[in-house]
């Protein structure tokens, strides 16, 4: 026996469930499966819940879901081997309603996520891999899970299994990924009191940080680190492109020991006890990367569509809006009982007109651009550092001194065009 | 047509708990909520009779809400019912609180369709007891067949099942009456990877769900902290093993220094029963 669904969602993520959830709503038969035991149970992500795109799809959700503390403070520190160059923004505004975003962890709060679509109706089925799409006439006409009579049927099938899609390589919608393509992140949950954490990093109660770590964070190599406060943990980890551990011989681990033991960061949290270990790879490939996300009977959302923008460190927010849109995309296609790619394409263009195809153009060669030219953080960063020890130590020179100093270690004429140059390009690219 | 029903419990993960160190009490938030693994095996047991001689399956737990969870699982394992018993009134229950509570379902439960065999796990992973099963016949007057690991047959319409009974150096096979009460080792069965139709049919599964109101002619003083008396004097976590002793050497010097110390203590290995005394 094999039941036919109107839309089998794969991937309880964040993309997926939106999706689930939003069908749902709408009446539409979902199946929602995930492989892990319970949603969250294998979905990794530093930890940052962006409101406004999550309050698109729950309304005032912060009043009921597991969240950890809403971000106060958003600090940004380039590191060097033994100093960093810090700034950021704290703001009161952020810290009451309607938010700006909350930390969370996500074994929590994706199981909260799908517990709501639940509730809307969705079917969901854990612990099922799906093995393969079925394909009839050049069609996806439903999956085959790993369970016995596990081949399922549906009018519409939405991927959202994460950053390989294996699912979506299958079809050919694309290829293995290169290693310049995916950054592999590896975090801890480091488990700290309540109040020594409030005290460490200046918050009230209820109130949250985010630190994004620069440089030395990753040995020089392009990544960023990230220590984020939770309610009686700390979310510390170090992702970088696996091109970069490659080409430099590092060990993900390695990179995470180097950090948590970096002097800038060690009093953070220091007398903490790792609880959690995690990795995950993240799709950094950015727009030139991007799959084909729609075909006949099935559309790619989320990760599995590699919609992360790197250099915000935003995922989770792209993910739902683009879960939301090809939920649109499946009621539009069922309304006018038409699931073959050209209606499904409504989809990709809905994407690429929304933020989330906007900012995936804005910064496409970014990635690229910072691999690239490795002296942005292996040579930058340090003299940054160097400038503002120079300038902020009293020693009787005087300013102008201190300028025409700092001035001359950036180097010999040709070292200062190419500074010039660079700090151009990376406007460009970033603008 | 058979008509089993299994007792089952959700339980703390108590492989992965954590004890807290000041209370000696078992911190339950530490661990996720799992059916206990010995009534998943009384569960397909259940199943596997319902395919060998026909019949339905019918799951019973005493829990709070959140037990619905270990009852899908249940149905994705093959169980066709699932009935809960869940009320403030339950809570705190010892062992002898819980089979009497339970023995209220189960006499509800034949009153919808009549029992012919009762399976339990043979005991949780949470309080290690094994009496609920036990209980629960002594209260219907039914047999109790514990420590059962293989079901040989059943014969319903003569009225007796025949079952072997695990035993410290053996087994032995017995006979019964039905209908009778089995409480069943992990050994008996392997519990498969359910069907995807099992799976769909968990999702959507909701159990019966009765409230103490909901049960004939039951004594509230016999239920939950009321009705046990249990006492717990004392509860502390074993001490984790230290020291013992690395044998250096080649293999074969390794295997000498072993044989050393066995007939050192060979009085530790000595079979009951035995003339080697």
């Amino acid at each position: 026996m094999s039941e036919k669904f109107d839309c089998i969602v794969v991937g309880a993520g964040p993309a997926g469930i939106s999706c689930a959830y939003e069908l749902a709503k709408a009446g539409v038969k979902v199946l929602l499966l995930e492989r892990g035991e319970y949603p969250g149970s294998k979905n990794v992500m530093g930890g940052v819940l962006y409101r406004k795109m999550m309050e698109d799809v729950i309304p005032e959700f912060w009043k009921e879901a597991p969240l950890e503390r809403p971000v106060v403070e958003q600090r940004f520190m380039m590191l060097d081997k033994e100093s960093a160059v810090t700034f950021g923004y704290k703001g009161m505004e952020w810290g009451q309603e309607p938010y700006n975003n909350f930390t969370v962890l996500r074994a929590k709060f994706d199981q909260w996520f799908a517990g709501k679509a639940v509730e809307q109706g969705a079917l969901l089925v854990n612990e099922t891999v799906v093995l393969e799409c079925i394909v009839e006439n050049g069609k996806v006409v439903g999956v085959r899970t790993d369970r016995p009579d596990g081949d399922l049927y549906a009018d519409v099938v939405v991927l959202a299994d994460g950053v390989n899609s294996l699912l979506a390589k299958s079809l050919g919608f694309h290829k293995e990924f290169r290693p310049d393509e995916v950054a592999l992140a590896t975090m801890e949950i480091i488990k700290l009191d309540k109040k020594t954490i409030e005290d460490r990093f200046n918050l009230e109660e209820n109130q949250g940080t985010t630190i994004e770590l620069f440089g030395d964070a990753t040995k020089g190599i392009l990544g960023t680190g990230f220590l984020y406060t939770n309610k009686d943990t700390l979310s510390i980890g170090v992702g970088s492109l696996l091109s970069g551990l490659i080409k430099h011989k590092i060990k993900p681990y390695e990179l995470l020991e180097y950090v948590k033991n970096h002097p800038m960061i060690r009093p953070f949290i220091a007398g903490g006890e790792p609880v959690e270990y995690l990795a995950h790879m993240i799709p950094e490939g950015g727009y030139h990367s991007m799959p084909k996300v729609a075909g006949n009977g099935v559309l790619v959302v989320g990760d599995a569509a590699q919609l992360v923008n790197a250099i915000h460190r935003e995922g989770s927010n792209l993910a739902m809006t683009s879960g939301q849109l090809a939920a649109e995309t499946v009621l539009l296609a069922k309304e006018r009982e038409d699931y073959s790619e050209h209606t499904l394409n409504h989809y990709r263009s809905r994407l690429m007109s929304s933020f989330v195809g906007q900012d995936m153009k804005k910064y496409k060669d970014s990635t690229h651009h910072f691999d690239k030219f490795p002296q942005y953080f292996d040579k930058y960063i340090p003299m940054m550092n160097k400038a503002a020890s120079q300038m902020f130590t009293v020693d009787g020179s005087s300013k102008w001194e201190k300028q025409k100093k700092i001035w001359k270690d950036v180097g010999t004429a040709g070292e200062k065009l190419k500074l010039a140059r660079d700090a151009y390009r990376a406007w460009k690219v970033m603008k | 047509m058979l008509h089993i029903v299994a007792c089952i419990k959700q339980v703390p993960d108590t492989k992965i708990i954590k004890m807290n160190p000041k209370t000696n009490t078992m911190d339950r938030a530490s661990a996720p909520a799992i059916l206990n693994p010995y009534d998943a095996h009384a569960v397909e047991e259940a199943v596997r009779l319902k395919k060998r001689y026909g019949g339905t399956v019918s799951v019973l737990t005493m829990g709070p809400p959140p037990a619905v969870k270990a009852i899908r699982k249940c149905i994705e394992i093959g169980a066709d019912e699932g009935y809960m018993i869940s009320d403030r009134a339950f809570a705190g229950a010892d062992t002898l609180a819980t089979s009497y509570a339970l023995t209220k379902a189960i006499e509800k439960i034949s009153k919808i369709k009549p029992v012919d065999l009762i399976i339990c796990g043979k005991m949780t992973i949470d309080g290690d007891t094994g009496q609920v099963g036990p209980g629960i016949a002594r209260r219907l007057d039914m047999p109790p067949l514990t420590s059962v690991n293989k079901v040989e047959e059943i014969n319903q319409q003569e009225g007796y099942a025949v079952v072997h009974r695990k035993l410290e150096d053996g087994y032995e096979v017995i006979q019964s009456t039905m209908p009778c009460l089995m409480s069943v080792e992990k050994e008996i069965n392997d519990v498969p990877y359910s069907s995807m139709t099992n799976m769909l049919k968990a999702a959507r599964y909701q159990p019966i769900i009765w409230a103490v109101a909901d049960l004939e002619g039951i004594d509230r003083v016999q239920l939950g902290l009321k009705g046990s008396p249990t006492i717990v004097s004392k509860v502390w976590a074993p001490t984790k093993p230290s020291g013992g002793t690395m044998l250096e050497g080649d293999p074969g010097e390794q295997a000498e220094k072993l044989l050393n110390v066995l007939l050192e203590k060979k009085e530790l290995f000595t079979v009951k029963g035995g003339d080697n005394s």
